[in-house]
């Protein structure tokens, strides 16, 4: 008996509203506000929250309340922590892979390699945790019986404004600065914030303490000067601001509370080349302890 | 509720209903009870109202001028103390027109210290006494310990009921040590702390407040501030409305102070809209109503900077206390 094939209905898509990540939790913008993201297409592909300045305050609030414990862990648990992080990653490169690809175009080649990259990326960065202090540590000579000991810490909380570059750039930026210890606010790219939101879903379910990264979408002109003058923010970086006017303002204003910047790139950023440790230690302060050696 | 016309005076209303242990008795049990439910809603709807701009301002000033800067610990020494004090008469130095606190707070065996370190200053020393934070202790040693703190140049005393005694149902007993400690005080003004975190119930808060103000003090407040949970709004409700009908029915006004537990510059606004609203704004005045804290003073400085400078403020511009 010939059996008639009958075409299933077409599947509605599940529309996705993506949110903050504030405090280790997703909450909506306070201004309950959100702005439509187009692919590289110019098609609509989901719906972004629209961060206000309070939503700065609170991710502030947020990530300083986690700087005591992230700070304080050992060197080791925080690669640890880092590297499982990593494996998550590579757990979802296909679907960062569509999203990639989506908000960049180019080919689907293109864009795995590109999600492998930030991987890796993150596994470098990760391996710095429990050798950073050796490298830029050291035990000065000086003149008297003594110890004299200088040691990296973690410079605070950091405001970090990302490139627009989905993946490769957001790690770039990102994992430099969590892994020596300190805490996050980061805007997110404007134009291509749905990759960043994804990785929040990562570390949401990863091991890292909430409130360490803290991920806001929306506008950077709207939000980065409300980071750059908040006085418990501690250092800013501007990597991700396109407008030269808006990073020497940004700049200005960071400086009536002595926070450290990073200037954006003067010709744009190779986020392909080989990293080295600058984005690691802009963000350290030196300790110096003197300890008399006895005998 | 009572046999005497509104307005008949404090005195003879207080004595008329405080007569004997079973009139007492009977005018506390029949204070109307409170609705619990409509109690919490009251205070969670005015919760949110939202105060902005200029009267966010003011109201950041007022709660300033409110605050009684508080260390009762273990570990206080004269020198924390003389920090404290420094903070109360000048609470923001990098700004002029900040007012000072209302007053320091201290055990009575650094109210010497205190006294010493205002002098001069609008700022007031309160003490504890009466064995704070228990009360567990003979009348004989809670009067001498009033008469100390009074001694050594006290302004306000903050004593603590027997809750023992309320709870186990003895009020003239509470009712007279109140009476009594309220003599040792002489000039100083008396604060009557209720340790509502202890009491169990809002009718309970509803009788300990009556108790308090037939009793003569001067204000009520609602913790200690070793107990959890202290302040709350609904617990300051209530007492805001024993107040406003003690006033009411004896033409005397009685102050509030809720104390622990209020750490945001909002939570403390949320106070001012409660008070405004229940009690009228005869008690928007640091003379009528108090905040216990410590770190709340902070939070108030930040907010304040945060609406001169439009920028957030950060804990590292001002003194840890």
């Amino acid at each position: 008996m010939p059996t008639e094939q009958k075409a299933a209905p077409a599947r509605l898509a599940v529309r996705k509203t993506y949110k903050l990540f504030v405090g280790g939790k997703f909450p909506r913008s306070e201004s309950g506000r959100s702005y439509p993201v187009q692919g590289a297409d110019g098609e609509f592909v989901a719906n972004a929250a629209l961060a206000s300045r309070k939503d700065v305050r609170d991710a502030v609030v947020a990530a300083r309340k986690a700087f005591g414990g992230w700070s304080g862990a050992t060197a080791y648990n925080r690669g640890q922590i880092l590297y499982r992080i990593a494996e998550m990653l590579e757990g979802r490169r296909d679907q960062f892979a569509d999203e990639v690809r989506t908000a960049r175009g180019g080919t689907r080649s293109a864009a795995r390699a590109d999600v492998d990259a930030a991987i890796d990326r993150w596994v470098w960065y990760a391996g710095w945790a429990d050798k950073i202090a050796q490298v830029r540590g050291n035990a000065n000579p000086v003149a008297g019986p003594y110890f004299n000991l200088s040691a990296p810490e973690p410079t605070g909380v950091v405001g970090v404004v990302a490139p627009t570059e989905p993946l490769l750039g957001l790690v770039s930026v990102l994992a430099p600065v969590i892994v020596t210890g300190n805490t996050v606010v980061l805007l997110a790219s404007e134009t291509q914030p749905l990759p960043a939101i994804t990785l929040a879903e990562v570390l949401a379910t990863s091991d890292l303490p909430g409130g360490v990264v803290n991920l806001l979408t929306g506008r950077v002109a709207e939000t980065a000067p409300w980071l750059a003058g908040h006085a418990d923010v501690n250092a800013l970086d501007l990597t991700g601001v396109d407008d030269a006017d808006l990073a020497v303002e940004l700049e200005r204003t960071a400086a009536d509370t002595l926070k450290r910047v990073l200037r954006p790139p003067l010709t744009g950023a190779d986020w392909k080349a080989e990293p080295d440790t600058d984005r690691l230690t802009t963000f350290l302060e030196t300790k110096t302890v003197w300890h008399p050696k006895g005998a | 509720m009572t046999t005497l016309p509104a307005g008949a005076g404090a005195a003879e209303f207080a004595a008329e209903v405080t007569a004997t242990a079973a009139s007492l008795r009977t005018f506390l049990h029949g204070l109307p009870g409170v609705d619990k439910v409509g109690a919490d809603q009251r205070a969670a709807t005015l919760a949110t109202r939202s105060i902005k701009t200029t009267a966010k301002q003011w109201a950041l000033d007022l709660a300033i001028r409110m605050v009684d800067l508080t260390t009762l610990e273990g570990a206080d020494t004269p020198g924390k103390v003389r920090a404290l004090c420094a903070k109360a008469m000048r609470p923001d130095p990098a700004d002029r027109g900040c007012p000072p606190a209302a007053a320091v707070c201290v055990y009575p065996a650094l109210v010497p210290t205190a006294v010493e370190t205002v002098r001069g200053s609008s700022v007031r020393v309160a003490s504890v006494a009466t064995a704070f934070p228990s009360g567990q202790v003979p009348l004989s040693v809670k009067l001498d310990d009033v008469a100390a703190a009074v001694a050594a140049g006290a302004d306000e005393v903050d004593m603590v009921i027997d809750r023992g005694a309320f709870l186990s149902g003895r009020y003239d007993e509470v009712f007279r040590q109140i009476v009594a400690v309220k003599e040792a005080c002489g000039a100083a003004h008396l604060k009557v702390i209720l340790e509502t975190g202890e009491l169990g119930t809002y009718d309970n808060v509803r009788r300990a407040s009556w108790l308090a103000m037939l009793a003569g003090g001067d204000f009520i407040k609602t913790s200690t501030g070793k107990v959890s949970p202290a302040a709350t709004l609904p617990v300051t409700l209530i007492m805001l409305e024993a107040v406003r009908d003690f006033r009411e029915l004896t033409g005397r006004q009685i102050g509030v102070k809720p104390a622990g537990g209020i750490r945001s510059a909002k939570d403390a606004i949320r106070y001012l809209v409660l008070v405004n609203e229940t009690a009228g704004d005869d008690w928007l005045d640091p003379a009528w109503f108090r905040f216990g804290a410590s770190s709340l003073l902070n939070d108030l400085l930040m907010q304040r900077s945060k609406l001169a400078t439009g920028r957030y403020a950060g804990p590292d511009y001002f003194t840890l206390d």
